[in-house]
């Protein structure tokens, strides 16, 4: 009779929310990020929408136990709109003494924790630089403590399958995700699928797991009994029909490179040096060959460009991929290409900077770098990817500009858009618009760079084909005939239609719109690249209150949008979120002479939401 | 498997050394070096018939980078150091197309020392050809890696410091598997040792000494002087002893109790032909020896010194990706993009 009451209890205390910020925190041999994903997965199945955020280690190997041995697995999910990982941290799993320290700070007041004691040990508490033990120190007073010997309970439920302790214990984070599950209704099939096709080989492995996963899920039954623990219901989401997956930016770009070569009816060749966060790309394309795709990992940064600008010469798509120092290596090919007006997509996925910088966090601060950082008067078009499954059309749009005016496009991306992920409502590739690289063939009146009146592009002439044999370089050449020229009238012309070529490019890509919010007002928040969650979400906030307010996210950097001018004109206050020192803001100001103002991030982290909401509320107060 | 006939000119007409030279002006300085390199070039083009629209000529930058300008076929002009890396590029887009690469020393061994390394070691089919001239030409006659040491020129007043780097012992340090030498006025053995780089498929290295008439005349007049030429150079062969001198009668043998070639006079303290080293250009070990040698005490090897084919590398990337599209074309999901972005965890939204 009172388990009865106690049960139906239980239930009625779940929560309703409208969405849910879970971080699972633990060392990096713990399985956080498949944690997490395995959660994920879930999550997408049960219909939420949601976004999520690997923090993981600079380290490949960092010492057990040690803060900066701290790997973290962020999601947000709940009903329509989830556009971030997510501000606050509703419930931290914390596998160890050194992720609750490192993660605490990120934890809304009165949010749950869930730490395995277990592995709250003298020596661990030692590892991560605790005096004290935090569990029992009172520094969780102002949160909900939910505190397990996860790992004892992994080694009970385990038992059976004769593991040694060591894999046994391995197990744990199976502990944690079960416990998760129950904690927020999630179902375990997919889960347990994809651990026994993991472990198919190690049958004992897998039902180690499987067993660990519903003992965690038990727990939280048992405890819900007890009234020790309450749970919660995430409310799910309107989702527009259709075929989802979860993607991240790193396999969205590397895909999308891929299609727009094949749009282009190009092979791909890819030209990377590693660098973090962008090795992916070139992780992802090396097991694409399959689909015609050769990668070319490079002797340095710079044989990469070289390489690339070689592939486009000879008739390829040539793409090549860094980060901040890589680019800075870049830059003298990527002269190189735009004096040769070839073809050229360059993917800077952003780091924090300068120098080595923090290679594992993110950052905006190359947008003047792609912008203008190169010798001599050198435009090139510039695009940024807002999320991680934008990078796919995004990677699509570079790829036909740099072939139709024959120039190099740098795209940006980051960090944070490289390794963050979300649903994807799949395209059917097989119905977007093809746009096949026409290659010159009739010897008749070829002049190697007489442009196209419409595109100012010249004709793509590739070695191999009879009759057109010429020669390209980096020295200055005549107008028509492309022979070297050093005459005075020529250069000037030369250096005015490059210019011009690029900004020509603004006629052929869309106006740009107004992604929420009047088309006039007090204020108008422009951003670019991976701010585009947090400004969203917090521009619907605030509208949603009635705050007069705008949101115009920018794709293209170089050239703008023709109508942006006129777009901005309207508001009173233009607001740029950057993480960086104010890149885009001085762009706006130099080249449309509006009065914009800067907000701006360089922690190695994303804007919140509430940070956006905040710097707004306060500017239209003043 | 990789040493192939040239490329035949399917064209009905036979095409001569002028054939190949572009409407272009050349201005190099008059008596440079590179004037008689280019006409080596020119001739050995004619003597393979190569296909103009399927050869290209990319360089870096200096004198010598000027070079595709001059040729009638397609030529890529690049930046300093750089030319084999562009090159590389365009092999892995077209391994059809034959391309030639030429570079100073001081764009292939300084700025570009790196490139050249791993071009080499990658074996990718290229006759990158190095004008060993000892000094910067274009950029008014600094030292260079080259330089011998105690170089006097405009950054160092006082004469060089530095040990010179060797052309041919990098090349073969890097890995390359195709190494020759020759000079710029050697009209008769330019042309042949170029056109043994260009029949070799992967990364033929060939040093050409090239006099600078400007900065740095008579650099290499210890071994290309007339007068003393026969008895300062050794023309290696492969499978003939290592004889020379203007009568026939000097030879290199292995110095008894040390691995070191010596030179040796025939007819005298009882040393016959058959004492002398036979030039096996697949023998690395004896390729390092003679790229070692130098005046007063050894000739200058020129000729071939090592040739051991192995698989070029654009030719081994385009067979992998072949091979991976045949095997999606038989499992018939040949270019399918929607499979792959449907690879993977998918599910469903209905309406």
């Amino acid at each position: 009779m009172e388990g009865a009451a106690a049960l139906e209890r239980g239930r009625s205390a779940r929560q309703e929310l409208d969405s849910a910020v879970v971080r699972f925190a633990g060392d990096s041999g713990d399985g956080m990020q498949l944690t997490g994903g395995c959660f994920t997965m879930e999550t997408a199945l049960e219909g939420n929408d949601l976004a999520t955020y690997p923090d993981f280690p600079a380290e490949i190997r960092a010492p057990a136990g040690t803060t900066f041995g701290v790997s973290a697995y962020q999601i947000n999910f709940g009903a329509t709109g989830i556009k971030t990982a997510g501000d606050m941290v509703d419930v931290l799993v914390a596998m160890n003494p050194a992720a609750l320290k490192v993660n605490l700070a990120d934890v809304r007041g009165g949010g749950l924790i869930i730490a395995d004691t277990g592995a709250f040990t003298e020596k661990n508490l030692q590892r991560a630089g605790c005096d004290d033990n935090p569990l029992d120190d009172g520094t969780l007073a102002n949160f909900r403590v939910i505190t397990v010997d996860m790992s004892q309970r992994t080694l009970d439920a385990v038992k059976s399958a004769g593991l040694s302790k060591r894999e046994a214990l391995r197990c744990k984070n199976m502990w944690a995700l079960g416990l998760a599950y129950w904690l927020f209704e999630r179902r375990r099939k997919t889960t347990v699928d994809w651990l026994e096709q993991k472990f198919a080989s190690r049958p004992e492995l897998a039902a180690a797991n499987v067993a660990a996963l519903n003992a965690g899920h038990a727990f939280g039954e048992t405890s819900e009994m007890t009234g020790l623990l309450g749970a919660f219901t995430v409310r799910t989401a309107e989702i527009a029909p259709g075929l989802y997956r979860n993607v991240n930016g790193t396999e969205a770009m590397s895909w999308g490179l891929v299609a727009g070569a094949a749009l282009a009816e190009l092979p791909l060749v890819f030209c990377s040096y590693p660098i973090t966060p962008a090795s992916g790309i070139l992780h992802t394309l090396a097991g694409l060959k399959a689909y015609g795709v050769t990668t070319f990992q490079a002797e340095d940064e710079i044989a990469a460009v070289c390489a690339a600008i070689g592939a486009s010469y000879a008739g390829a798509l040539g793409v090549t991929s860094s980060s901040g120092p890589g680019m800075s290596l870049k830059t003298e090919g990527l002269d190189l290409a735009i004096s040769t007006e070839l073809p050229l997509v360059v993917i800077n996925t952003q780091r924090a900077g300068p120098s080595t910088g923090m290679p594992t966090k993110t950052e905006q601060a190359d947008l003047l770098q792609a912008v203008y950082g190169r010798h001599g008067d050198s435009a090139l078009v510039v695009l940024a990817a807002r999320s991680p499954a934008d990078c796919f059309e995004a990677a699509i749009d570079a790829t036909r500009l740099a072939i139709k005016y024959m120039t190099p496009v740098v795209l940006l991306s980051d960090n944070y858009i490289a390794n963050a992920s979300e649903p994807w409502n799949l395209p059917d590739v097989d119905k977007m618009a093809r746009f096949p690289a026409r290659f010159r063939e009739d010897p008749k009146d070829f002049h190697p760079f007489e442009r196209d009146p419409a595109t100012l592009a010249r004709p793509w002439a590739v070695p191999g084909t009879p009759g057109l044999e010429h020669r390209i370089g980096g020295l200055e050449r005549d107008a028509v005939s492309g022979n070297i020229s050093y005459d005075p009238s020529n250069h000037q012309r030369m250096t005015e239609w490059r210019a011009a070529k690029i900004a020509g490019i603004a006629k052929d890509i869309p106006a740009q719109t107004i992604d929420q919010g009047p088309d006039g007002g007090p204020m108008v928040v422009v951003g670019w690249g991976s701010t585009y969650g947090p400004i969203s979400r917090a521009v619907g906030n605030l509208l949603s209150e009635g705050v007069q307010v705008s949101h115009v996210h920018l794709r293209h950097i170089w050239p703008l949008p023709r109508n942006l001018g006129e777009l901005l004109g309207g508001f009173e206050r233009v607001l740029v979120p950057e993480m960086n020192m104010g890149q885009l803001v001085k762009l706006l100001r130099s080249e449309l002479l509006v009065p914009a103002e800067g907000l701006n991030k360089v922690s190695g982290k994303p804007f919140m939401i509430a940070e956006i909401e905040a710097a707004v509320r306060d500017r239209l107060e003043d | 498997m990789n040493v192939a006939a040239p490329l035949p000119n399917l064209s009905a007409k036979k095409l001569g050394p002028k054939d190949y030279a572009s409407d272009q002006e050349v201005r190099w300085c008059p008596g440079c070096g590179d004037y008689a390199i280019l006409k080596a070039v020119e001739k050995t083009l004619a003597d393979i018939q190569a296909v103009p629209e399927n050869t290209v000529f990319v360089s870096g930058i200096g004198c010598a980078a000027r070079f595709p300008y001059y040729i009638a076929s397609y030529g890529f002009h690049g930046i300093h150091g750089r030319a084999p890396a562009i090159a590389t590029g365009i092999k892995l887009a077209n391994p059809e197309l034959d391309v030639w690469v030429v570079c100073g020393d001081g764009d292939a061994l300084s700025i570009g020392g790196n490139h050249l390394l791993h071009a080499l070691r990658r074996n990718v089919d290229l006759q990158i050809l190095l004008f060993n001239n000892e000094i910067y030409g274009l950029t008014k006659g600094q030292y260079s890696p080259t330089s011998r040491q105690g170089t006097r020129s405009p950054s160092t007043p006082n004469g060089s410091i530095e040990l010179p780097v060797s052309a041919v012992a990098f090349a073969l340090g890097s890995g390359a598997r195709f190494v020759a030498r020759s000079v710029d006025t050697q009209q008769k053995h330019l042309p042949g040792v170029l056109k043994r780089a260009h029949a070799y498929r992967g990364a033929a290295f060939v040093e050409i000494f090239q006099n600078c008439i400007v900065y740095n005349d008579g650099v290499f007049d210890d071994f290309t002087d007339r007068k003393v030429a026969p008895d300062a150079q050794v023309h290696v062969e492969h499978g003939t002893p290592l004889i020379f001198g203007k009568a026939r009668d000097k030879g290199l043998r292995l110095a008894s109790g040390g691995l070191a070639l010596e030179v040796v006079q025939l007819g005298e303290n009882g040393v016959t032909e058959a004492d002398v080293l036979v030039h096996d250009e697949t023998n690395r070990a004896l390729a390092v020896m003679l790229a070692a040698m130098a005046p007063p005490t050894h000739p200058m090897a020129l000729g071939v010194l090592y040739c051991q084919p192995a698989p070029s590398f654009e030719r081994q990337m385009a067979e992998g990706v072949a091979s991976a599209v045949k095997k999606a074309a038989e499992a018939g999901s040949q270019g399918d993009l929607n499979a792959l972005l449907r690879s993977g965890h998918t599910w469903r939204v209905e309406e």
